[in-house]
């Protein structure tokens, strides 16, 4: 394994990653996305503002998008729940999942957020069984499947919406189990340790492509992705283009077999012969 | 009722749990004549409150006797990132290994549940918090092959703190792992259920123990996604008295049913024997 990254370096990559500028959903959406068309509701309950999905065209592809949206400023931030799903949200997101594999169209999700939201609604309405059967409905998705977290992929929250034949991720964005600071909080009882937690969960991007958890790195403009939105959002739209023109030359029941494949080898373990 | 019988175990016994010494119920304060737990299956005879059953205890209530044989215990735990903390993941693990005389946080085996074959899995609360690690996967993964291969149900029973942080990103990729594995067993047309026991929380409680078939829960047993401490700190809620537990989960329609473990045998082999072609009656 290569030098572990410094408590520095890492928190750089946190901070960055939680920017509050950096380009978001609606922004790929603005900037790349002209012809979106958003759809609402998760047919049960509610529309939850955190996730926002829809169809679009791609170049000459018609996609169905769907992402977290954490909002900019406050306001936003308090109309979007910062970009923490609750039930509402990921069953949004497997109806349009659904939508999208029953009319052939690939799925592409961009991931940015801190994790579900924990209240005490969310739980009744059955948060964990939701992340579940959006884990267990993506993993089975008929059509090519791209996610790229864009900036934070908090824990369960984020891995309901990427799981995917790839996992493509922006240079300065993170994906961990526990933010640094829970993290730190539970190791060193002191949450102002959150930069050495951050090096030890090797949550930054080019770490987890390291050690294989992810397929990619999409490299950012100098300075981070929120000092040109135009150029970071065309480059990851220009990414997984390309990632969904090699997807779509592999015969659908090969893909899935391969997606299934992928997920059961994730882990790092010994095999002892003795019993 | 099912019945309480002694079965081989690998490694050795754990040492009794604190309460099993106690005199008084920790919920009612009744008055416990030593041993009294352990002859009812860790259950208080005056409240009813469940206690944690060991997990070798758990197999030896559900399976048959005689037809355990345990599996998955060739796969053990590494460091994959040598994980910086004040205690080094190895010596954690040791220490858990010592504690509870199981090598992981997953007990797996096939065995018989009144005759029927089945795939039992069981996570114990008292190895690292019955945490979900690369191990925990790996097992769930095998003995959801030898399900599919062998025509067994598969029953997992579940209590879990959550992630096992130790293992990062490795940990939260379990997720996905184990729901994955469930498919192979749906997909063979396989009966899939999940005992929830106290807690099931975090990504555990988001994975393969809310993906079954039918979801089972003892008595008294939190589950919580974010966990109860995390919800109030975040939102400022004040949460009701018994919030996230399996009466609540029952009435917000989480889970199927609330069984007392005393009677979790009679009503797990009813679920397998109609599920697998059989009525609903023995
Ligand atoms: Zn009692």
């Amino acid at each position: 394994m290569a030098e572990r990254r410094s408590p520095e370096g890492a928190w750089q990559a946190v901070q960055l990653a939680r920017h509050q500028d950096r380009p978001q959903t609606l922004d790929y959406i603005t900037q790349t996305l002209p012809d979106f068309l958003e759809l609402r509701g998760d047919r049960l309950h509610g529309d939850d503002r955190a996730v926002i999905g829809g169809l679009a065209g791609l170049g000459k592809r018609r996609i169905v998008l769907i992402g977290h949206q954490k909002g900019h400023t406050l306001a936003e931030r308090q109309e979007h729940s910062f970009g923490m799903a609750r039930p509402e949200g990921y069953r949004k997101a497997m109806r349009l999942a659904k939508l999208g594999e029953k009319f052939g169209l690939p799925v592409v999700t961009l991931v940015d957020t801190s994790g579900a939201y924990p209240g005490k609604d969310a739980e009744e309405g059955g948060q964990a069984g939701a992340i579940a059967r959006s884990i267990e409905l993506f993993a089975n998705l008929e059509v090519p499947t791209v996610t790229v977290i864009i900036g934070e992929g908090g824990s369960g929250g984020a891995l309901a919406m990427a799981v995917a034949d790839r996992v493509l991720m922006l240079e300065n964005s993170i994906f961990s189990v526990i933010s640094p600071e829970g993290c730190a909080a539970l190791v060193w009882r002191d949450a102002a340790e959150a930069p050495r937690a951050a090096a030890a969960l090797r949550l930054v991007a080019a770490d987890l492509l390291e050690i294989g958890l992810i397929d990619a790195v999409i490299p950012e403009p100098p300075g981070g992705a929120h000092t040109d939105h135009l150029a970071t959002t065309r480059r990851v739209m220009h990414e997984v283009q390309l990632t969904l023109g090699e997807l779509e030359r592999i015969e659908p029941a090969e893909r899935l077999r391969l997606r299934y494949e992928k997920y059961l080898r994730m882990g790092r373990y010994a095999v002892t012969n003795s019993k | 009722m099912a019945k309480y019988v002694t079965i081989q175990v690998p490694r050795r016994e754990p040492p009794p749990a604190p309460e099993a010494a106690g005199e008084q119920c920790k919920k009612c304060g009744a008055s416990l004549e030593k041993g009294e737990l352990e002859r009812n299956l860790r259950v208080c005879p005056h409240c009813r409150h469940h206690y944690p059953l060991p997990s070798h205890e758990r197999i030896a209530l559900l399976a048959d006797k005689s037809s355990v044989s345990f599996v998955g215990e060739e796969v053990q735990a590494v460091d994959p990132l040598e994980f910086v903390d004040l205690q080094p993941y190895p010596e954690r693990l040791s220490k858990a290994q010592m504690q509870t005389g199981l090598s992981e946080a997953l007990l797996a085996a096939r065995c018989d549940v009144a005759g029927l074959p089945t795939a039992l899995g069981v996570l114990d609360f008292q190895f690292l918090g019955g945490s979900m690690g690369s191990v925990v996967g790996e097992r769930f993964h095998r003995l959801a092959q030898i399900a599919v291969d062998e025509r067994r149900s598969m029953v997992i029973v579940a209590a879990s703190g959550g992630a096992r942080m130790q293992e990062a990103l490795f940990s939260l990729m379990q997720m996905a792992k184990t729901v994955v594995a469930a498919q192979l067993v749906g997909r063979a047309r396989l009966p899939y259920v999940t005992i929830l026991t106290h807690p099931t929380t975090g990504g555990v409680f988001a994975s393969f123990a809310t993906v079954a078939d039918i979801i089972l829960a003892e008595p008294g047993a939190l589950m919580s996604f974010s966990g109860p401490r995390i919800i109030e700190q975040t939102t400022r809620e004040k949460l009701p008295p018994g919030f996230g537990s399996s009466e609540s989960q029952l009435t917000h329609g989480q889970v199927d049913m609330v069984v007392d473990r005393r009677e979790m045998k009679d009503r797990l082999a009813q679920i397998i024997r109609f599920l697998m072609g059989g009525g609903t009656r023995g």
